[in-house]
Protein backbone atom coordinates (compact mmCIF):
# COMPACT_ATOMS: atom_id res chain seq x y z
CA UNK A 1 0.00 0.00 0.00
CA UNK A 2 0.96 3.60 -0.35
CA UNK A 3 1.08 6.11 2.90
CA UNK A 4 -1.71 8.33 3.35
CA UNK A 5 -1.53 12.00 2.24
CA UNK A 6 0.83 13.74 4.55
CA UNK A 7 2.58 16.98 4.24
CA UNK A 8 6.38 17.54 4.54
CA UNK A 9 9.74 19.62 5.63
CA UNK A 10 12.87 19.19 5.81
CA UNK A 11 14.21 22.52 7.71
CA UNK A 12 17.93 22.72 7.73
CA UNK A 13 18.56 23.42 11.56
CA UNK A 14 17.05 21.89 14.56
CA UNK A 15 15.43 25.32 15.83
CA UNK A 16 13.27 25.06 12.78
CA UNK A 17 12.60 21.44 12.94
CA UNK A 18 11.47 21.58 16.55
CA UNK A 19 9.21 24.74 15.81
CA UNK A 20 7.50 22.69 13.14
CA UNK A 21 7.33 19.77 14.99
CA UNK A 22 5.43 21.58 18.13
CA UNK A 23 3.41 23.69 15.72
CA UNK A 24 2.05 20.99 14.23
CA UNK A 25 2.20 17.81 16.23
CA UNK A 26 4.20 16.48 13.33
CA UNK A 27 6.33 13.20 13.33
CA UNK A 28 10.20 12.98 12.97
CA UNK A 29 11.43 10.93 9.78
CA UNK A 30 14.76 9.73 10.40
CA UNK A 31 16.01 6.72 8.51
CA UNK A 32 12.45 5.56 7.64
CA UNK A 33 13.33 1.97 7.80
CA UNK A 34 10.67 1.48 10.40
CA UNK A 35 8.62 4.54 9.79
CA UNK A 36 7.51 4.25 5.90
CA UNK A 37 6.80 0.32 6.63
CA UNK A 38 4.23 1.64 9.09
CA UNK A 39 2.74 4.85 7.29
CA UNK A 40 2.92 2.09 3.82
CA UNK A 41 1.05 -0.23 6.02
CA UNK A 42 -1.16 2.83 7.23
CA UNK A 43 -0.42 1.90 10.64
CA UNK A 44 0.44 5.60 10.69
CA UNK A 45 -0.94 8.12 9.36
CA UNK A 46 0.64 11.74 10.84
CA UNK A 47 -0.80 14.98 9.30
CA UNK A 48 2.93 16.11 8.79
CA UNK A 49 6.32 14.58 8.64
CA UNK A 50 9.60 16.70 9.67
CA UNK A 51 12.37 15.11 8.17
CA UNK A 52 15.97 15.51 10.21
CA UNK A 53 17.79 14.25 7.17
CA UNK A 54 19.16 17.94 6.29
CA UNK A 55 20.00 19.19 9.76
CA UNK A 56 23.86 19.16 9.88
CA UNK A 57 26.31 18.07 12.89
CA UNK A 58 23.73 15.43 13.50
CA UNK A 59 25.78 12.57 12.23
CA UNK A 60 28.77 12.75 14.30
CA UNK A 61 30.40 9.64 16.13
CA UNK A 62 31.97 11.30 19.65
CA UNK A 63 34.45 8.86 21.47
CA UNK A 64 36.04 9.86 24.93
CA UNK A 65 37.34 7.57 27.02
CA UNK A 66 34.76 7.20 29.10
CA UNK A 67 31.97 6.95 26.68
CA UNK A 68 30.25 6.80 23.02
CA UNK A 69 28.18 9.56 21.70
CA UNK A 70 26.00 8.63 18.76
CA UNK A 71 24.46 11.89 16.85
CA UNK A 72 21.01 11.36 15.39
CA UNK A 73 21.84 10.88 11.79
CA UNK A 74 24.39 8.15 12.22
CA UNK A 75 23.24 5.30 10.24
CA UNK A 76 23.72 1.70 11.25
CA UNK A 77 26.26 0.68 8.91
CA UNK A 78 28.93 4.09 10.02
CA UNK A 79 28.80 2.63 14.00
CA UNK A 80 29.56 -0.68 12.72
CA UNK A 81 32.58 0.54 10.53
CA UNK A 82 33.89 2.84 13.21
CA UNK A 83 36.73 1.11 15.15
CA UNK A 84 37.17 3.90 17.69
CA UNK A 85 33.67 3.26 19.10
CA UNK A 86 34.05 -0.07 19.28
CA UNK A 87 37.71 0.14 21.15
CA UNK A 88 35.70 1.75 23.94
CA UNK A 89 32.46 0.14 24.02
CA UNK A 90 32.38 -3.26 21.71
CA UNK A 91 28.80 -4.35 22.15
CA UNK A 92 28.27 -0.90 19.61
CA UNK A 93 29.78 -3.10 16.62
CA UNK A 94 28.90 -6.53 17.74
CA UNK A 95 24.99 -5.63 18.09
CA UNK A 96 25.04 -3.07 15.09
CA UNK A 97 26.18 -6.46 13.16
CA UNK A 98 23.23 -8.11 14.09
CA UNK A 99 20.93 -5.04 12.37
CA UNK A 100 19.05 -5.65 9.21
CA UNK A 101 20.82 -5.99 6.13
CA UNK A 102 23.04 -3.91 4.92
CA UNK A 103 20.81 -1.70 2.71
CA UNK A 104 18.64 -0.98 5.68
CA UNK A 105 22.29 -0.31 7.75
CA UNK A 106 23.01 2.43 5.51
CA UNK A 107 19.65 4.09 5.46
CA UNK A 108 19.09 3.11 9.39
CA UNK A 109 19.63 5.65 12.18
CA UNK A 110 20.90 3.78 15.68
CA UNK A 111 19.09 6.70 17.92
CA UNK A 112 16.03 5.85 15.41
CA UNK A 113 15.96 2.64 16.74
CA UNK A 114 16.23 3.69 20.15
CA UNK A 115 13.69 6.27 19.63
CA UNK A 116 11.12 3.57 17.85
CA UNK A 117 11.74 1.78 21.34
CA UNK A 118 10.89 -1.48 19.63
CA UNK A 119 11.70 -4.58 22.17
CA UNK A 120 13.18 -6.31 19.23
CA UNK A 121 15.40 -4.12 18.15
CA UNK A 122 19.34 -4.45 19.11
CA UNK A 123 20.51 -1.32 20.25
CA UNK A 124 17.67 -0.28 22.59
CA UNK A 125 19.07 -3.33 24.48
CA UNK A 126 22.59 -2.42 24.11
CA UNK A 127 21.38 0.88 25.29
CA UNK A 128 20.28 -0.70 28.41
CA UNK A 129 23.12 -3.42 29.29
CA UNK A 130 25.77 -0.46 28.74
CA UNK A 131 23.59 2.37 31.11
CA UNK A 132 22.97 4.67 28.61
CA UNK A 133 21.16 7.47 28.10
CA UNK A 134 19.50 10.17 25.91
CA UNK A 135 19.68 13.93 25.02
CA UNK A 136 16.12 14.95 23.79
CA UNK A 137 15.71 18.22 22.64
CA UNK A 138 12.37 20.41 22.43
CA UNK A 139 11.81 24.38 21.98
CA UNK A 140 11.90 24.07 25.80
CA UNK A 141 15.48 23.04 25.98
CA UNK A 142 17.86 19.68 26.00
CA UNK A 143 17.92 16.97 28.36
CA UNK A 144 19.43 13.83 28.97
CA UNK A 145 17.35 11.19 30.20
CA UNK A 146 18.15 7.73 31.42
CA UNK A 147 17.74 4.74 29.69
CA UNK A 148 15.07 3.35 33.06
CA UNK A 149 13.05 6.67 32.54
CA UNK A 150 13.24 6.50 28.52
CA UNK A 151 11.23 2.98 27.32
CA UNK A 152 8.02 2.85 28.71
CA UNK A 153 6.45 0.37 26.88
CA UNK A 154 6.58 -1.17 23.21
CA UNK A 155 7.15 1.27 20.67
CA UNK A 156 6.10 3.48 23.19
CA UNK A 157 8.54 6.56 25.19
CA UNK A 158 8.91 9.57 27.29
CA UNK A 159 9.67 11.49 25.68
CA UNK A 160 6.83 14.70 24.71
CA UNK A 161 5.21 15.05 21.51
CA UNK A 162 7.28 17.07 19.29
CA UNK A 163 11.09 16.14 20.69
CA UNK A 164 13.46 15.30 18.76
CA UNK A 165 16.71 12.62 20.26
CA UNK A 166 19.86 14.35 19.23
CA UNK A 167 21.84 11.79 20.34
CA UNK A 168 22.26 8.44 22.46
CA UNK A 169 25.02 7.90 24.84
CA UNK A 170 26.95 4.40 25.53
CA UNK A 171 29.61 4.90 28.57
CA UNK A 172 32.74 2.71 28.12
CA UNK A 173 33.35 -0.87 28.92
CA UNK A 174 34.94 -0.75 32.29
CA UNK A 175 37.91 -2.57 33.15
CA UNK A 176 38.65 -5.72 33.53
CA UNK A 177 35.35 -6.21 31.44
CA UNK A 178 34.61 -8.02 28.04
CA UNK A 179 31.34 -8.81 26.36
CA UNK A 180 29.61 -10.65 23.99
CA UNK A 181 26.49 -10.31 21.60
CA UNK A 182 24.62 -13.30 19.98
CA UNK A 183 21.53 -14.11 18.90
CA UNK A 184 19.13 -16.38 17.11
CA UNK A 185 16.85 -14.87 13.65
CA UNK A 186 15.42 -16.66 11.29
CA UNK A 187 17.50 -15.75 8.49
CA UNK A 188 20.50 -13.57 8.94
CA UNK A 189 19.51 -9.55 9.76
CA UNK A 190 16.22 -10.49 9.87
CA UNK A 191 14.80 -9.29 13.92
CA UNK A 192 16.02 -11.49 16.63
CA UNK A 193 13.79 -14.55 17.89
CA UNK A 194 15.53 -14.20 20.42
CA UNK A 195 18.88 -12.16 21.26
CA UNK A 196 21.58 -11.57 24.40
CA UNK A 197 23.71 -9.19 24.57
CA UNK A 198 25.99 -9.73 28.00
CA UNK A 199 28.87 -7.73 30.08
CA UNK A 200 31.14 -9.72 32.21
CA UNK A 201 33.09 -8.11 35.19
CA UNK A 202 36.44 -9.63 37.19
CA UNK A 203 37.85 -8.86 39.91
CA UNK A 204 41.71 -8.45 40.14
CA UNK A 205 42.38 -11.95 41.11
CA UNK A 206 40.57 -13.11 37.71
CA UNK A 207 37.68 -14.42 39.67
CA UNK A 208 33.99 -13.75 38.41
CA UNK A 209 33.11 -9.78 39.78
CA UNK A 210 29.39 -9.18 37.89
CA UNK A 211 27.76 -10.71 35.33
CA UNK A 212 25.04 -8.33 33.43
CA UNK A 213 22.49 -9.26 30.76
CA UNK A 214 20.64 -7.40 28.17
CA UNK A 215 17.77 -9.54 26.17
CA UNK A 216 16.18 -8.96 22.62
CA UNK A 217 12.53 -9.68 21.51
CA UNK A 218 12.03 -10.56 25.08
CA UNK A 219 9.42 -8.62 26.90
CA UNK A 220 7.91 -5.67 26.54
CA UNK A 221 10.84 -3.06 27.15
CA UNK A 222 14.89 -4.04 27.17
CA UNK A 223 15.94 -4.65 30.90
CA UNK A 224 18.81 -5.56 32.32
CA UNK A 225 19.39 -8.78 34.38
CA UNK A 226 22.19 -8.77 37.47
CA UNK A 227 23.26 -12.61 36.89
CA UNK A 228 25.97 -12.84 39.14
CA UNK A 229 24.86 -14.43 41.88
CA UNK A 230 25.28 -17.23 39.89
CA UNK A 231 28.91 -17.29 39.47
CA UNK A 232 30.28 -14.74 41.92
CA UNK A 233 33.99 -15.54 42.54
CA UNK A 234 34.72 -18.40 40.71
CA UNK A 235 37.40 -17.96 38.83
CA UNK A 236 36.82 -17.22 35.13
CA UNK A 237 37.98 -19.66 33.27
CA UNK A 238 36.06 -22.60 35.30
CA UNK A 239 33.17 -20.39 36.06
CA UNK A 240 29.79 -22.65 35.42
CA UNK A 241 28.05 -20.44 32.97
CA UNK A 242 25.06 -23.12 32.35
CA UNK A 243 24.21 -22.07 35.97
CA UNK A 244 24.24 -18.40 34.73
CA UNK A 245 21.95 -19.51 32.34
CA UNK A 246 19.77 -21.86 34.24
CA UNK A 247 18.93 -18.10 36.35
CA UNK A 248 18.26 -16.12 33.47
CA UNK A 249 15.89 -18.52 32.43
CA UNK A 250 14.09 -17.72 35.59
CA UNK A 251 13.95 -14.18 35.51
CA UNK A 252 12.79 -13.17 31.70
CA UNK A 253 9.25 -13.25 30.77
CA UNK A 254 9.35 -13.74 27.24
CA UNK A 255 6.16 -13.53 25.64
CA UNK A 256 4.83 -15.79 22.02
CA UNK A 257 4.12 -14.60 18.99
CA UNK A 258 4.31 -16.21 15.59
CA UNK A 259 7.41 -16.15 15.39
CA UNK A 260 8.02 -18.75 18.52
CA UNK A 261 6.50 -19.70 21.80
CA UNK A 262 7.39 -18.18 25.08
CA UNK A 263 9.07 -21.77 26.21
CA UNK A 264 11.51 -21.52 23.13
CA UNK A 265 12.44 -18.35 23.75
CA UNK A 266 13.01 -19.33 27.26
CA UNK A 267 15.06 -21.90 26.34
CA UNK A 268 17.21 -19.37 23.93
CA UNK A 269 18.28 -17.24 26.85
CA UNK A 270 19.55 -20.33 28.61
CA UNK A 271 21.45 -21.13 25.91
CA UNK A 272 22.52 -18.05 24.55
CA UNK A 273 23.36 -16.53 28.06
CA UNK A 274 25.38 -19.59 28.59
CA UNK A 275 27.20 -19.44 25.22
CA UNK A 276 28.11 -15.29 25.30
CA UNK A 277 29.09 -15.35 28.98
CA UNK A 278 32.35 -17.95 28.33
CA UNK A 279 33.02 -15.78 25.17
CA UNK A 280 32.32 -12.18 27.28
CA UNK A 281 34.79 -13.60 30.16
CA UNK A 282 37.78 -14.52 28.10
CA UNK A 283 37.54 -11.37 26.62
CA UNK A 284 37.86 -9.86 30.03
CA UNK A 285 41.10 -12.13 31.08
CA UNK A 286 42.28 -11.09 27.99
CA UNK A 287 41.31 -7.37 28.30
CA UNK A 288 42.56 -7.70 32.14
CA UNK A 289 45.92 -9.05 31.00
CA UNK A 290 46.78 -6.05 28.81
CA UNK A 291 45.13 -3.20 31.10
CA UNK B 1 10.82 29.80 7.17
CA UNK B 2 10.61 26.39 7.09
CA UNK B 3 8.13 25.49 3.72
CA UNK B 4 5.82 22.76 4.67
CA UNK B 5 4.56 21.07 1.06
CA UNK B 6 1.92 18.56 -0.05
CA UNK B 7 3.84 18.50 -3.26
CA UNK B 8 7.35 19.48 -4.40
CA UNK B 9 9.58 19.51 -7.44
CA UNK B 10 12.97 18.02 -7.24
CA UNK B 11 15.32 17.79 -9.32
CA UNK B 12 17.83 14.00 -9.73
CA UNK B 13 20.56 12.72 -10.72
CA UNK B 14 19.23 9.18 -12.14
CA UNK B 15 21.90 7.38 -13.88
CA UNK B 16 23.77 10.69 -14.97
CA UNK B 17 21.23 12.29 -16.58
CA UNK B 18 19.39 15.42 -14.86
CA UNK B 19 15.99 14.83 -14.09
CA UNK B 20 13.15 16.92 -13.14
CA UNK B 21 9.28 15.71 -11.25
CA UNK B 22 6.64 17.18 -9.50
CA UNK B 23 5.36 14.94 -6.94
CA UNK B 24 3.25 14.43 -4.12
CA UNK B 25 5.25 14.61 -1.39
CA UNK B 26 4.51 10.94 0.33
CA UNK B 27 5.43 9.78 -3.57
CA UNK B 28 7.89 6.82 -2.63
CA UNK B 29 11.11 6.73 -4.50
CA UNK B 30 9.86 3.43 -5.91
CA UNK B 31 6.71 5.06 -7.71
CA UNK B 32 8.78 8.11 -8.89
CA UNK B 33 11.29 6.25 -10.62
CA UNK B 34 8.97 3.98 -12.21
CA UNK B 35 5.54 6.07 -12.52
CA UNK B 36 7.51 9.69 -12.98
CA UNK B 37 10.61 8.87 -14.70
CA UNK B 38 9.37 5.79 -16.76
CA UNK B 39 12.18 3.76 -15.33
CA UNK B 40 10.46 0.43 -14.74
CA UNK B 41 13.59 -1.88 -14.25
CA UNK B 42 13.42 -1.18 -10.62
CA UNK B 43 10.47 -3.88 -9.16
CA UNK B 44 8.12 -3.32 -6.19
CA UNK B 45 7.52 -6.33 -4.16
CA UNK B 46 6.57 -5.61 -0.19
CA UNK B 47 6.62 -2.32 -0.05
CA UNK B 48 8.02 -2.15 3.20
CA UNK B 49 11.88 -2.88 2.82
CA UNK B 50 11.54 -6.71 3.48
CA UNK B 51 11.49 -8.26 -0.36
CA UNK B 52 15.14 -6.27 -1.25
CA UNK B 53 13.38 -6.26 -5.12
CA UNK B 54 13.28 -2.24 -5.05
CA UNK B 55 17.35 -1.71 -4.29
CA UNK B 56 18.70 1.25 -6.03
CA UNK B 57 21.68 2.85 -5.33
CA UNK B 58 21.57 6.33 -3.82
CA UNK B 59 24.80 8.56 -3.40
CA UNK B 60 27.17 5.78 -3.44
CA UNK B 61 24.94 3.43 -1.26
CA UNK B 62 22.25 0.87 -1.57
CA UNK B 63 19.01 1.50 0.01
CA UNK B 64 15.56 0.36 -0.57
CA UNK B 65 13.54 2.94 -3.01
CA UNK B 66 10.07 1.84 -1.14
CA UNK B 67 11.76 2.71 1.96
CA UNK B 68 12.68 6.47 0.64
CA UNK B 69 10.45 9.71 -0.26
CA UNK B 70 10.97 10.90 -3.63
CA UNK B 71 11.06 13.94 -2.00
CA UNK B 72 14.10 13.13 -0.22
CA UNK B 73 16.40 12.28 -3.55
CA UNK B 74 16.36 16.23 -4.18
CA UNK B 75 19.58 16.87 -5.68
CA UNK B 76 21.24 13.58 -5.18
CA UNK B 77 22.85 10.82 -7.36
CA UNK B 78 20.47 7.79 -7.71
CA UNK B 79 21.92 4.76 -9.77
CA UNK B 80 19.42 2.32 -10.73
CA UNK B 81 19.70 -1.44 -12.98
CA UNK B 82 19.11 0.76 -16.32
CA UNK B 83 22.49 1.99 -15.01
CA UNK B 84 24.49 -0.75 -14.84
CA UNK B 85 25.61 -1.45 -18.21
CA UNK B 86 28.01 0.94 -19.97
CA UNK B 87 27.78 2.31 -24.11
CA UNK B 88 30.07 0.12 -25.47
CA UNK B 89 30.17 3.27 -28.65
CA UNK B 90 29.62 1.04 -31.15
CA UNK B 91 25.55 1.24 -30.78
CA UNK B 92 25.72 -1.24 -28.01
CA UNK B 93 26.28 -1.92 -24.36
CA UNK B 94 28.43 -3.49 -22.03
CA UNK B 95 27.33 -5.10 -19.39
CA UNK B 96 28.37 -4.47 -15.87
CA UNK B 97 30.58 -7.48 -14.42
CA UNK B 98 27.81 -8.63 -11.91
CA UNK B 99 25.54 -8.57 -14.83
CA UNK B 100 27.59 -11.06 -16.66
CA UNK B 101 28.35 -12.96 -13.54
CA UNK B 102 24.39 -13.62 -13.34
CA UNK B 103 24.51 -14.86 -17.22
CA UNK B 104 27.63 -16.92 -17.19
CA UNK B 105 26.52 -18.38 -13.04
CA UNK B 106 22.31 -18.93 -14.69
CA UNK B 107 21.61 -16.46 -11.35
CA UNK B 108 17.83 -15.65 -12.27
CA UNK B 109 14.88 -17.45 -13.57
CA UNK B 110 11.86 -15.05 -13.45
CA UNK B 111 14.16 -12.17 -13.00
CA UNK B 112 11.53 -10.44 -10.80
CA UNK B 113 14.18 -9.95 -7.71
CA UNK B 114 17.57 -9.66 -10.46
CA UNK B 115 17.37 -5.49 -10.72
CA UNK B 116 17.20 -5.76 -6.51
CA UNK B 117 20.21 -7.98 -6.55
CA UNK B 118 22.25 -6.61 -8.97
CA UNK B 119 22.12 -3.11 -7.21
CA UNK B 120 22.88 -4.67 -3.91
CA UNK B 121 25.86 -6.74 -4.98
CA UNK B 122 27.63 -3.92 -7.28
CA UNK B 123 27.31 -1.76 -4.81
CA UNK B 124 28.50 -4.23 -2.36
CA UNK B 125 31.24 -5.30 -4.28
CA UNK B 126 32.24 -1.32 -5.56
CA UNK B 127 31.99 -0.38 -2.05
CA UNK B 128 34.74 -3.19 -1.15
CA UNK B 129 38.40 -3.42 -1.64
CA UNK B 130 38.49 -6.29 -4.16
CA UNK B 131 41.91 -7.36 -3.75
CA UNK B 132 40.64 -8.51 -0.34
CA UNK B 133 39.43 -12.29 -0.61
CA UNK B 134 35.67 -12.51 -0.50
CA UNK B 135 34.53 -14.51 2.48
CA UNK B 136 31.24 -16.82 2.40
CA UNK B 137 29.94 -14.29 5.66
CA UNK B 138 30.34 -11.78 3.57
CA UNK B 139 28.72 -13.08 0.69
CA UNK B 140 25.65 -14.47 2.81
CA UNK B 141 25.58 -10.83 4.18
CA UNK B 142 25.53 -8.78 0.84
CA UNK B 143 22.77 -10.77 -0.24
CA UNK B 144 20.67 -11.79 2.87
CA UNK B 145 18.29 -9.16 2.78
CA UNK B 146 17.26 -10.08 -1.15
CA UNK B 147 14.38 -12.50 -1.52
CA UNK B 148 14.43 -14.80 -4.19
CA UNK B 149 11.26 -17.21 -4.92
CA UNK B 150 12.96 -19.23 -7.79
CA UNK B 151 16.42 -19.67 -7.96
CA UNK B 152 17.26 -21.27 -4.13
CA UNK B 153 20.34 -18.79 -3.78
CA UNK B 154 23.71 -21.22 -4.98
CA UNK B 155 23.72 -19.81 -8.59
CA UNK B 156 23.25 -16.14 -7.01
CA UNK B 157 26.01 -16.85 -4.76
CA UNK B 158 28.06 -18.50 -7.30
CA UNK B 159 27.49 -15.38 -9.34
CA UNK B 160 28.87 -12.54 -6.64
CA UNK B 161 32.24 -14.87 -6.43
CA UNK B 162 32.64 -14.91 -9.99
CA UNK B 163 31.94 -10.75 -10.28
CA UNK B 164 34.43 -10.14 -7.49
CA UNK B 165 36.75 -12.19 -9.54
CA UNK B 166 36.27 -10.17 -12.32
CA UNK B 167 35.89 -6.81 -10.87
CA UNK B 168 39.23 -7.58 -9.25
CA UNK B 169 40.63 -8.17 -12.34
CA UNK B 170 39.74 -4.47 -13.17
CA UNK B 171 36.68 -6.19 -15.69
C1 LIG C 1 13.42 -5.45 6.58
C2 LIG C 1 13.85 -4.74 7.82
C3 LIG C 1 14.57 -5.42 8.77
C4 LIG C 1 14.97 -4.78 9.94
N1 LIG C 1 15.67 -5.49 10.87
C5 LIG C 1 16.03 -4.90 12.02
C6 LIG C 1 16.75 -5.62 13.02
O1 LIG C 1 17.09 -6.80 12.86
N2 LIG C 1 17.06 -4.97 14.17
C7 LIG C 1 16.71 -3.65 14.38
O2 LIG C 1 17.02 -3.12 15.44
N3 LIG C 1 16.07 -2.96 13.45
C8 LIG C 1 15.72 -3.54 12.28
N4 LIG C 1 15.05 -2.80 11.34
C9 LIG C 1 14.67 -1.40 11.64
C10 LIG C 1 15.82 -0.44 11.41
O3 LIG C 1 16.88 -0.69 12.29
C11 LIG C 1 15.37 1.02 11.57
O4 LIG C 1 16.36 1.77 10.95
C12 LIG C 1 15.22 1.54 12.97
O5 LIG C 1 14.37 0.75 13.76
C13 LIG C 1 14.60 2.94 12.99
O6 LIG C 1 15.53 3.89 12.66
P1 LIG C 1 15.25 4.95 11.52
O7 LIG C 1 16.36 5.92 11.58
O8 LIG C 1 15.06 4.24 10.25
O9 LIG C 1 13.93 5.66 12.06
P2 LIG C 1 12.56 6.08 11.36
O10 LIG C 1 11.97 4.94 10.65
O11 LIG C 1 12.77 7.33 10.61
O12 LIG C 1 11.70 6.44 12.66
C14 LIG C 1 11.18 5.42 13.52
C15 LIG C 1 10.38 6.08 14.64
O13 LIG C 1 11.23 6.76 15.55
C16 LIG C 1 10.99 8.16 15.54
N5 LIG C 1 12.31 8.82 15.50
C17 LIG C 1 13.37 8.46 14.73
N6 LIG C 1 14.43 9.23 14.99
C18 LIG C 1 14.03 10.10 15.95
C19 LIG C 1 14.71 11.14 16.64
N7 LIG C 1 15.99 11.43 16.39
N8 LIG C 1 14.03 11.84 17.57
C20 LIG C 1 12.70 11.55 17.85
N9 LIG C 1 12.03 10.56 17.22
C21 LIG C 1 12.68 9.85 16.29
C22 LIG C 1 10.14 8.44 14.31
O14 LIG C 1 9.29 9.54 14.50
C23 LIG C 1 9.40 7.13 14.16
O15 LIG C 1 8.29 7.11 15.02
C24 LIG C 1 14.65 -3.41 10.15
C25 LIG C 1 13.94 -2.70 9.18
C26 LIG C 1 13.53 -3.36 8.02
C27 LIG C 1 12.75 -2.58 7.00
S1 LIG D 1 9.58 -3.48 -2.47
FE1 LIG D 1 11.12 -2.44 -1.36
S2 LIG D 1 11.94 -4.00 -0.17
FE2 LIG D 1 10.25 -5.02 -1.09
S1 LIG E 1 14.54 -15.29 -10.10
FE1 LIG E 1 12.43 -15.42 -9.61
S2 LIG E 1 12.39 -14.45 -7.65
FE2 LIG E 1 14.47 -14.59 -8.05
Amino acid sequence: MKPAPFRYADPSTLGEALAVLSDEGAKVLAGGQSLLPLLSMRLAAPATLVDINRIPDLDAVEVTDDAVTVGALVRHDALLRHGGAAAVQPLLGRATANVAHPAIRNRGTTVGSIAHADPSGEMTSVLALTDGSVTVATTAGSEVVGWRDFFVGPLETSIPAGAVVTAATFPALPPRSGTAFAEVARRKGDYAVCGAGVVVTLSEDRRVERVLASYVSVGLTPEVHDLTEAVAGSPAEKADWAAAGALARTLVDPDTDIHASADYRRLLVGVLTERTLADAAAEAGARAARE
Amino acid sequence: MTSIDSERTITVTVNGVPREATVPVRRLLSDALRHDLGLTGTHVGCEHGVCGACTVVVDGAAVRSCLMLAVQVDGAEVRTVEGLAREDHQGGQVLHPVQEAFRECHALQCGFCTPGFLMTIAAGLEGRDNSAELTEEEVDDMVGGNLCRCTGYANIKKAVHHAAAAMKDGA
